[in-house]
């Protein structure tokens, strides 16, 4: 059993009744209905279910891009629910990665500048932010188009800029919002092995909505949210034997 | 981090070049006109000080005559009598001398050259009442004066014409029939403040001017100098009781000779050039707050249009704040860069200006300096609104937003 495998460790992640309201009054939309999840370090979770289901919500509160309306949200055992903008900004900043379906790479910047912005507001000097966004680049096999802007580069390539952007600060958790949506099944194919990869290597920590089957099938863990609630939690033992 | 902010600013502008001329052509306009038109004042003003300054301080110029802009109908007014002079210089106290001054045209020769000029007959107490050094010779002795020798002083522009840079002392010129010697020369003095060449002239003494070429005893002209401890308006005023009672001027009666304060002039032209400095300084605003509004308008154009970086950015952790500096800093630059053209083509039609006046070329570190600061005050000003829009935008939201 590989080292990160999901064991008896303390969850990194901790959800407990958690609801996300939106409007008020009679025009009050409940978007999730009490949610408990628990995903433990080191696990490759997909996030699956249909439009409307909860899942985005709860990625948005997972990405402390948003707050639950009530509930709590307990992160490496620390409340994220209690937490203000900034604060959720800096955690942003240290502990999570992104990569999204529309990649959201900067336009007319180099390769290399859009990996280095996180550095940037991490305030790294120059010396350190070029090595490790070279090496970031490395990882995900595109250090020889580090002078590329996004326009000059494919889907794929796109999204493993991004994804080496997500990466370069070392972060615990990577949130991967339909990575794939937007490629063919070949570079699918190729995100999906290099995010088991650094989930498998780099003992990052993955959560991945996708609405494919075929992508979810590397995840270790597949949560199936349906009208706001988790519906049901999938371990795929074989998958992670077949990564590990 | 603020140095990057700042590279990533100045390349965002240059991402759109003429966009961002466009937005910063009020700023531009603003900071050109105000640093223009206060540079030009201070040398309008400068140069009016000095040539009313070489004309001397503390003098006063009596006249016949109602004086500037008035007058007109009715008999022309007697001249000054010698007498008169006589009087003002020994019964007014504070006065230290006074320089009769009799004019007349002609046209002098000396050998093959000649020149048109002005003679103006006068008494050495004319270089006492103000400052005009002789480069060589001499003034005129009292024999001179009293006898009305034909001897002559002459400006530089008739020694340039005369002369030709040969030596002028002891040179025999001859002024409509009559022989001169010239025993002096003066230093050149310039243009006087409002046109006319001051140094095209033959001073010769009062007597000789009289006699051989107007052929009467009038003084058209008496400059009065006036003792520094002594109070210019309080002389001026007892100048004007004596010649009241000397020519017979009674009760209400208007006075017919006019005194002239020198330092008038300035005073005068100095306080319309502040005017004129001020009016327009005040237009230069107007447009420096309509270029800052353009500014404010392309900004809030430039955080709509980057919704998504602002969105990525927050995602990748970027506090309010540092989204608020990142576009805050790009309004200053932008604002600044509109400062910097604005400063850079206010030199230029200066320049140009300056050249066409006959003005001296200035350059005023403050006004320039202060140009500048207000137009980075403006980028601070009227970015922050688009800056706060930036950095209060949601996160989620923004990363939707197509």
């Amino acid at each position: 059993m590989p080292s990160n495998a999901p064991g008896q460790a303390a969850p990194i992640i901790s959800l407990r009744g958690v609801t996300k309201i939106y409007g008020e009054g009679a025009t009050a939309f409940k978007a999730l209905k009490g949610i408990d999840l628990d995903i433990a370090p080191g696990d490759f979770v997909a996030v699956m279910g249909a439009s409307g289901s909860g899942k985005s919500t709860t990625m948005n509160i997972l990405g402390c891009l948003d707050v639950p309306s009530s509930g709590t949200f307990l992160f490496r055992g620390h409340h994220v629910e209690t937490l203000d903008r900034d604060q959720r900004a800096l955690l942003r900043r240290k502990y999570l990665g992104f990569v999204f379906q529309g990649f959201n790479l900067l336009a007319r910047t180099s390769a290399l500048e859009n990996v280095e912005l996180p550095l940037l507001y991490r305030g790294d000097a120059k010396k350190e932010r070029h090595e490790a966004a070279m090496a970031a680049l490395e990882k995900v096999g595109l250090d020889k188009w580090w002078d590329h802007t996004p326009a000059e580069l494919s889907g794929g390539q796109q999204q493993r800029v991004a994804i080496a952007r997500a990466i370069v600060t070392s972060p615990d958790v990577l949130l991967a919002d339909e990575p794939t949506g937007n490629l063919d099944s070949e570079r699918s194919v190729e995100i999906m092995e290099l995010l088991s990869g650094l989930n498998r290597d780099s003992n990052i920590t993955v959560l991945m909505v996708t609405h494919e089957p075929e992508m979810a099938a590397f995840a270790r863990t597949i949560v199936h949210f349906k009208d706001g609630l988790v519906e049901r939690i999938e371990a795929q033992h074989h998958q992670g034997e077949r990564v590990a | 981090m603020l140095g990057t902010t700042f590279l990533l600013a100045i390349r965002s502008i240059a991402r759109h070049k003429l966009r961002s001329f466009l937005t910063t052509l009020g700023i531009i306009i603003g900071v050109a006109a105000v640093v223009t038109m206060v540079t030009l004042g201070q040398a309008t003003t400068a140069a009016v000080q000095k040539s009313i300054s070489s004309l001397g301080t503390n003098i006063l110029q009596v006249r016949p005559g109602q004086g500037f802009g008035r007058g007109g109908g009715g008999p022309q007014p007697p001249n000054f009598k010698p007498e008169d002079v006589d009087a003002i210089a020994h019964q007014i106290a504070g006065v230290t001398a006074v320089a009769p001054q009799a004019q007349s045209s002609t046209t002098a020769i000396y050998e093959g050259a000649n020149w048109s000029t002005t003679i103006n007959g006068t008494t050495r107490a004319y270089f006492e009442v103000q400052p005009w050094p002789l480069t060589s010779g001499r003034t005129f002795t009292e024999a001179e004066e009293q006898a009305g020798k034909a001897v002559c002083i002459v400006g530089s522009t008739v020694a340039k014409n005369l002369f030709n840079g040969g030596e002028a002392i002891g040179a025999r010129i001859r002024l409509s029939g009559i022989s001169c010697d010239v025993i002096g020369t003066l230093s050149t003095r310039g243009q006087a403040g409002f046109g006319g060449d001051q140094d095209d002239v033959v001073i010769m003494p009062i007597k000789t001017v009289q006699r051989r070429f107007t052929g009467n005893r009038d003084i058209r002209l008496m400059l009065v100098g006036v003792d520094d401890a002594y109070s210019t308006a309080a002389v001026q005023a007892s100048i004007e009781d004596l010649l009241r009672e000397r020519r017979n001027i009674n009760g209400s009666k208007q006075d017919d000779f006019n005194i002239f304060d020198t330092a008038q002039i300035s005073n005068t032209l100095t306080a319309t050039t502040n005017l004129l400095t001020q009016i327009v300084t005040a237009v230069a605003a107007i447009s420096l707050i309509v270029g800052g509004i353009g500014i404010m308008n392309i900004m809030l154009v430039s955080v709509t249009e980057r919704t998504r970086e602002i969105g990525i950015r927050l995602a990748i952790g970027a506090v309010a704040r540092e989204v608020l500096t990142q576009f805050l800093v790009e309004a200053v630059a932008l604002s600044m860069l509109g400062g910097v053209i604005g400063l850079l083509l206010a030199q230029v039609v200066v320049g140009i200006l300056s050249a066409l006046g006959g003005l001296p070329f200035l350059f005023v570190p403050e006004i320039n300096l202060i140009a500048f600061a207000i137009s980075a005050l403006i980028g601070v000003v009227f970015g922050y609104f688009p800056a706060r829009r930036a950095a209060a935008l949601n996160p989620i939201d923004a990363l939707r937003h197509e």
